[in-house]
């Protein structure tokens, strides 16, 4: 690797550290354990006061790759720049960033006010000014009556405040959320998450977060980056990587969808699953014959009663149907090819759907997602 | 290829790795290491193979104790282990009154050193026994009184072990073979008895461990019937022999090293008894077992209490049996030996050197292989070196400290004779089970706790101290009293390396016994016991305060 090129990257970073230019740059980081990899040569750049999510599931080096940028476990490859400065070597003390583990960590016998006001110590922060931080950090996060509780006496949810208010305490450049959420149950999780990201775009924080739970990163992201087996699959907003995946994984990965194989067929923009031909306007520049890897989401399949849309339509089988509030969604089968519909209430006590059914079903070809099979 | 460059945290578990690989090759490699190599020496020091295991294998006296060794152990653990399985069932599985009281009189004898179970036992069948005519003719000196004196010693052991290993059990899988209409002989056997295995190979392997390397039983009742401990003693003592002591402490040796392993192993099949979501279980009241358990407790309670009052007795008697009358005068010690109770002084303050010493090293030392680097050329052999005082008895770390430390080459001599060389075989043939206190304690906290300093910019030795230490302090605590109780009533560990001025008290219990003085024995015997005692009752005492402090941040 030529050392011109890592410097300039080094230069450029550290003249424009305005918002929107990088904050961290990421530039070929790889880990290896043994013979086993981890990580395989990543690269990518976050933003001044960006929200990026590391999302993939269990193994996939999302982990490894934060943990490398805090230091914890450095990588064996690459570089890692934060703020025009070289951190690759650096051990986590010589770093800048806050963090929060997915236990928290909270030290349990010390008090909210001690575990937040931990960091803050030495000739910078003396008593007085401390006590002022930690009060207002309490006041940031909602827990201004608990100061002199213990974490064990808090509820998972507060715990997880004192443990953010904890990394936020003496202004870290950058803030590294792993798995923060993962051990709360279901409505704090969904309560928590927005006033995560309320916060961060408040105090303007660099932030990265690692989450195996898609619907978390899609809702707080303003990037996300999708990995897989060491490897980042697609880098986007939330909107870019749902409705245009990268690669099949990223396609099935992510959002709900049915999976099949496929034939790119005649005419062009046309594929065919066994006897089954339909539109998909993204199989028009493929070869006549190649096997694509077909993603259709149940919002995209379009269900009636009569055969009038044309030849794009296909008969299938009602093998269930589930009611969810605000749509019904109704599972089918046509020629072994099982897959999903969402529909609104209404439609659904049109269509009369009931198990053994028959119903016409259409995918809609400029949402179905085709990858080329690899094998 | 990256070069991480190495954080001020890192550089400090790592120094303290090196200060106590360092540490554990100069008390323990390096004494075991001139063990091995002294047996397979003559006299001068030159290399002769192994004629003197020739030697050792054609003297039938030496063979024939390795055999009286073996087989004494074996009854004592054919014996001792049905009754503490009882008597630790009992504790756990049934709805008896009195649990606390049996619990606590269970811990009485781990107090008391070895000698005073065996003294009891004389003054109720020696020579001037009260109950001699229940010998029907036989003796107390020999096998029959190691065997008994060893019950009563190697009990507490085994009850722990037991008790831990019955108060884990599922209360699902009982629910579930009542109603599968399974009885309880059945469940007794395809429950109750698989889920304790493991404690009961773990507890049978202590006991025998336990007898084999038990020096001051055999040395007060033993008599004549000879057994590999003691002949390490005469070997060295008697014909300072070291060479053939070096010989015998490598057969005493192996027994230990295969119980050890033994016991390894079994703990690898361990398979985990308790998951996660698994339901404690609750005996619920039932006669036909609560009468008989409080029965058979009682009972073995009872026999312990009473072998104990027995020495407690015996040593306010004037003249046993023959004057009954009440006296001090055996605690006159300075009567009996030149040492008075300069003896028992020594010994606190050994023992507290131990464990104020002891107790700081080994949790320092625990902490720095949990957090430190776990695969270094350091960590690996400090790991395994932390294992090994657990298979070594006392007396041959004793004999492996005198052929190292008295070595004319070696510059440590200097230690030889002094305080300070007692406080250090102490540290390390205990050494394992406190550093295995420690590394259970520092496994219950939370692995990020020094990720999180990191990044807040606080150095470790500061959130050790303000976090970790504080919340490991109750098994600090614990390491701290098992180290004083032990080197408080320890014999074969240090019967190799006292000096004229420092003379233990478990030490003068052995040369007043040897003098004939039984009742001043049995009296500084009882002393050991009512500090050993007190230091248990501080123990207990400071963990409640400590619970009390510490109630508002645990769970």
């Amino acid at each position: 690797m030529g050392a011109a090129l890592d410097d300039g990257l080094g230069a450029d970073a550290g003249q424009n550290a305005g918002i929107g230019d990088p904050f961290l740059i990421i530039r070929d980081v790889g880990k290896q354990f043994g013979n086993f990899v981890a990580l395989e040569r990543v690269s990518l750049n976050v933003l001044s006061g960006e929200f990026v999510s590391f999302l993939g599931p269990s193994g996939c080096g999302k982990t490894t790759l934060l943990r490398a940028v805090a230091g914890l476990d450095p990588p064996t490859v690459g570089r890692i720049i934060q703020a025009g400065r070289d951190i690759t070597a650096l051990p986590p003390a010589e770093r800048d960033f806050g963090i929060v583990f997915q236990s928290y960590a909270l030290f349990p016998n010390l008090s909210v006010a001690e575990n937040i006001g931990y960091g803050l110590r030495g000739a910078a922060w003396p008593k007085t000014r401390r006590q002022q931080r930690v009060a207002e950090l309490l006041h940031l996060v909602g827990l201004a009556d608990q100061t002199v509780k213990y974490p064990a006496q808090l509820s998972g949810g507060q715990q997880q405040r004192v443990a953010l208010a904890r990394a936020l305490a003496a202004e870290p450049g950058l803030l590294l959320l792993d798995e923060p959420l993962s051990a709360l149950d279901a409505i704090v999780r969904l309560h928590l998450r927005q006033e995560i990201r309320a916060l961060q775009q408040r105090l303007g924080v660099t932030t990265i977060m690692v989450t195996h739970d898609q619907e978390e990163a899609l809702s707080v992201s303003d990037r996300i980056v999708v990995m897989s087996q060491g490897r980042i699959e697609q880098i986007g907003t939330p909107e870019e990587v749902y409705s245009q995946p990268a690669s099949a994984f990223v396609a099935g990965f992510i959002g709900r969808s049915a999976h099949f194989t496929a034939k790119v067929h005649t005419p062009s923009g046309h594929i065919a699953f066994k006897d089954l031909v339909m539109p998909a306007s993204a199989a028009g520049h493929l070869l006549y014959g190649e096997a694509v890897e077909v993603f259709i989401r149940p919002e995209d399949v379009e269900l009636t009663t009569t055969a009038d849309q044309g030849a794009a339509c296909f008969s299938a089988t009602v093998t269930g149907c589930e009611f969810l509030g605000p749509v019904c969604r109704i599972a089918l089968e046509a020629r072994g090819l099982r897959f999903e519909a969402d529909v609104p209430p209404a439609t659904f006590a049109e269509l009369k759907a009931h198990p053994g059914s028959e119903l016409m079903s259409r995918f809609r070809p400029d949402r179905l997602l085709i990858f080329p099979s690899h094998d | 290829m990256i070069r991480p460059k190495a954080s001020a945290d890192e550089t400090w578990l790592r120094t303290i790795q090196a200060v106590g690989f360092l540490f554990l090759i100069l008390a323990l490699a390096l004494p075991l290491g001139s063990l091995l190599l002294r047996a397979f020496e003559d006299q001068h020091g030159s290399f002769v193979g192994l004629r003197n295991f020739a030697t050792y294998v054609t003297t039938p006296s030496l063979v024939g104790s390795a055999w009286n060794s073996l087989w004494t152990a074996l009854l004592t653990t054919c014996v001792v282990i049905p009754l503490a399985f009882a008597y630790a069932y009992g504790l756990t599985r049934s709805c008896m009154p009195g649990k606390w009281i049996f619990r606590a009189i269970m811990l009485l004898p781990i107090l008391a050193p070895s000698l005073l179970p065996a003294l009891s036992l004389i003054y109720l069948f020696g020579n001037q026994g009260m109950l001699r005519w229940l010998m029907a003719g036989g003796s107390i000196y020999g096998p029959w009184g190691i065997i008994g004196a060893q019950i009563f010693y190697c009990f507490p052991a085994a009850a722990i072990i037991l008790s831990v290993a019955l108060s884990t059990a599922d209360g699902r899988l009982y629910e579930a073979a009542e109603a599968l209409k399974a009885s309880r002989l059945r469940i007794f056997l395809t429950v109750t008895l698989p889920g304790a295995m493991y404690g009961l190979v773990s507890a049978s392997v202590v006991v025998f461990t336990l007898v084999v390397t038990d020096f001051g039983i055999p040395k007060v009742i033993g008599g004549q019937f000879n057994v590999l401990a003691t002949d390490v003693y005469k070997q060295v003592v008697g014909r300072q022999d070291l060479n053939m002591g070096a010989v015998v402490g490598l057969v005493l040796l192996l027994p230990a090293i295969l119980a050890f392993l033994l016991d390894r192993w079994a703990h690898g099949k361990r398979t985990a008894t308790m998951s996660g979501r698994a339901v404690v279980y609750r005996p619920k009241p039932r006669r036909g077992r609560d009468l008989p358990a409080f029965l058979l407790c009682l009972g073995v309670a009872m026999a312990l209490l009473v072998i104990v009052a027995v020495s407690v007795w015996g040593s306010f008697i004037r003249f046993w049996p023959y004057n009954l009358a009440l006296t001090l005068d055996n605690y006159d010690f300075a009567r009996f030996d030149t040492a008075g109770w300069q003896a028992v002084w020594l010994s606190v303050k050994l023992s507290l050197m131990t464990a104020l010493v002891g107790a700081a090293l080994i949790f320092i030392i625990a902490y720095s292989l949990e957090r430190g680097p776990q695969r270094s050329l350091v960590a690996v052999p400090l790991r395994f070196l932390t294992t090994i005082p657990l298979a070594v008895p006392g007396l041959v770390l004793g004999l492996s400290f005198i052929i190292f430390f008295n070595h004319p080459a070696n510059p440590l001599g200097i230690i030889y004779g002094t305080l300070a060389i007692l406080v250090l075989n102490s540290i390390i043939h205990f050494y394992t089970v406190g550093h295995l206190t420690a590394v259970t304690a520092i496994r219950q906290l939370d692995r990020e706790f020094e990720a999180v300093s990191a990044s807040l910019h606080v150095p470790i030795w500061q959130t050790f101290g303000r976090v970790t230490l504080p919340i490991c302090l109750p098994a600090i605590f614990q390491i701290l009293i098992f180290l004083f109780v032990s080197a408080m009533t320890t014999v074969s560990a240090v019967i190799f390396l006292y000096g004229p001025d420092t003379k233990p008290a478990s030490i003068a219990v052995v040369h007043m016994d040897e003098a004939g003085q039984v009742s001043a024995a049995a009296a500084m015997a009882c002393v050991i016991l009512a500090v050993s005692l007190t230091a248990k009752l501080i123990e207990i005492v400071a963990g409640t305060v400590f619970a009390r402090f510490a109630s508002a941040w645990r769970r």
